[in-house]
């Protein structure tokens, strides 16, 4: 067969993908986030159910991690307290760049239920805030859902980049 | 004791009850219930009321009597110190009522013992006699301000340390004071953010048409500073093509289970 005969670009045809740099960083980071486990009330409860058998967490790649210099997914989940608040940020600091947080339910997008004095109304006063995941308790199947959608916002970002300064609030 | 409501409040007058006031609990003389000896191991302590209310005893004592009181009452037979609390009459009487939930295995039953502490006066520590009251004790401090003697190690414990107030009295917002709205704000960026950051929204109902980022646009939800697309959609999980080396979802192409796997 003549040379400029050969359709590279057929997916049955010689075993070659033609991709970028980018777009291969991109799959790479999107399907292998690992984030901190960071369950602060019973949304943790839910978080444990998505991480375990069922739903599975480590299908997507996303492997729970108990340092925060590992990850780069923060799931917070359940209620943030004010006194809690400072060690957040500090875990939400010392995670490596790129790094994303998704909220989930009520409390930690709004302070939900607790419009008192001691809970910190919405994480977004502290760290920014990529996802808001709504619900009390969200269901396994919606963090999924949240975590698929955030692969999908990684897929568009440009890795060559510095991460663009998130706003807060 | 308040008269019973009558159900019918459009007949009444605006001045009495518009809504249902309980009725207070039955209070029983001591010396006509099983509470006899407790009430007399207290033998020569001075006694300012005390009654049994809901199978318990509840004894009215001096503030500076309670250690003295309790260690009769533990030596009777009542083991378990169950909790240390208060309640604010500061507006009423200018002071905390404390009160000691006991119990006794021995005896099978309870007792609550009630001092009043003024405004700005001491009170003794029962450590010595309970180590369950370390804790309670803090927590008495930390929600009401009352000041405990001889602790060892009075501060704090559910309130952050640098905590401005006294949570749990009558006086104070449940929404937090000023000190308590710029708390994390102040904790972790500094005084000069609070503009930058902005007020907390406590409005649980708060809907601002304006807000392109904060308010979900259901199927036209866009990135946070994108136009909002015209045409409604549906967020798809994946790109078009889909992603390779993972499973394609589609969310037209879904499929229902027989039964459980």
């Amino acid at each position: 067969m003549a040379l400029h005969k050969v359709d590279y670009a057929k997916e049955n045809g010689l075993p070659i993908v033609l991709t970028t740099v980018d777009k291969l960083i991109q799959w790479g980071r999107s399907n292998s986030l690992w984030a901190v486990s960071y369950g602060l009330a019973c949304c943790a409860i839910e978080m444990m159910a998505t991480g375990a058998g069922r739903f599975d967490f480590d299908r997507f790649g996303t492997i729970f991690r108990a340092s925060a210099k590992h990850a780069e997914v923060m799931i917070v989940a359940g209620t943030l307290t004010k006194k809690h608040a400072e060690f957040t940020r500090r875990i939400y600091d010392s995670m490596p760049e790129p790094k994303w947080v998704i909220s989930m339910g009520s409390c930690a997008n709004t302070g939900g239920m607790f419009n008192t004095y001691s809970t910190v109304q919405g994480v977004d006063r502290i760290i920014p805030v990529d996802i808001y995941l709504p619900g009390c308790a969200p269901r396994p199947e919606t963090l999924q859902y949240a975590l698929m959608i955030l692969q999908k916002k990684i897929r568009k970002e440009i890795p060559r980049r510095k991460q663009k300064a998130k706003r807060l609030v | 004791m308040r008269k019973k409501l009558i159900k019918d409040t459009s007949t009444k007058n605006y001045y009495e009850d518009r809504f249902y006031v309980p009725l207070e609990s039955k209070k029983i003389d001591v010396n006509e219930t099983i509470f006899k000896d407790d009430l007399a191991s207290l033998d020569d302590m001075k006694i300012i009321k005390s009654y049994v209310e809901y199978d318990q005893m509840v004894v009215f004592i001096e503030k500076n009597d309670n250690l003295k009181a309790l260690e009769k009452l533990r030596d009777y037979g009542y083991e378990i110190l169950t909790e240390i609390s208060g309640v604010d009459f500061i507006e009423k009487k200018g002071g905390i009522e404390v009160f000691y939930q006991l119990l006794s295995i021995k005896h099978k039953r309870r007792a609550r013992v009630k001092c009043f502490v003024k405004q700005g006066e001491f009170l003794q520590s029962v450590t010595a006699l309970y180590k369950s009251a370390d804790w309670a004790e803090r927590e008495l401090y930390d929600m009401f301000g009352v000041w405990i003697e001889g602790h060892s190690k009075l501060k704090r414990i559910l309130m952050p340390d640098d905590w401005y107030g006294y949570p749990l009295l009558k006086s104070y917002p449940l929404q937090g004071d000023e000190h308590a709205k710029w708390y994390e704000v102040d904790k972790i960026f500094g005084r000069e953010y609070r503009d930058e950051i902005g007020e907390e929204n406590r409005d649980s109902a708060k809907v601002d048409s304006k807000d392109t980022f904060n308010f979900s646009r259901l199927y036209h939800e866009a990135e946070y500073g994108a136009k909002p697309p015209k045409e409604p959609y549906l967020q798809e999980y994946q790109e078009e093509g889909g992603v390779p080396l993972v499973k394609k979802v589609k969310r037209d192409k879904f499929k229902i289970l027989k039964k459980r796997r």
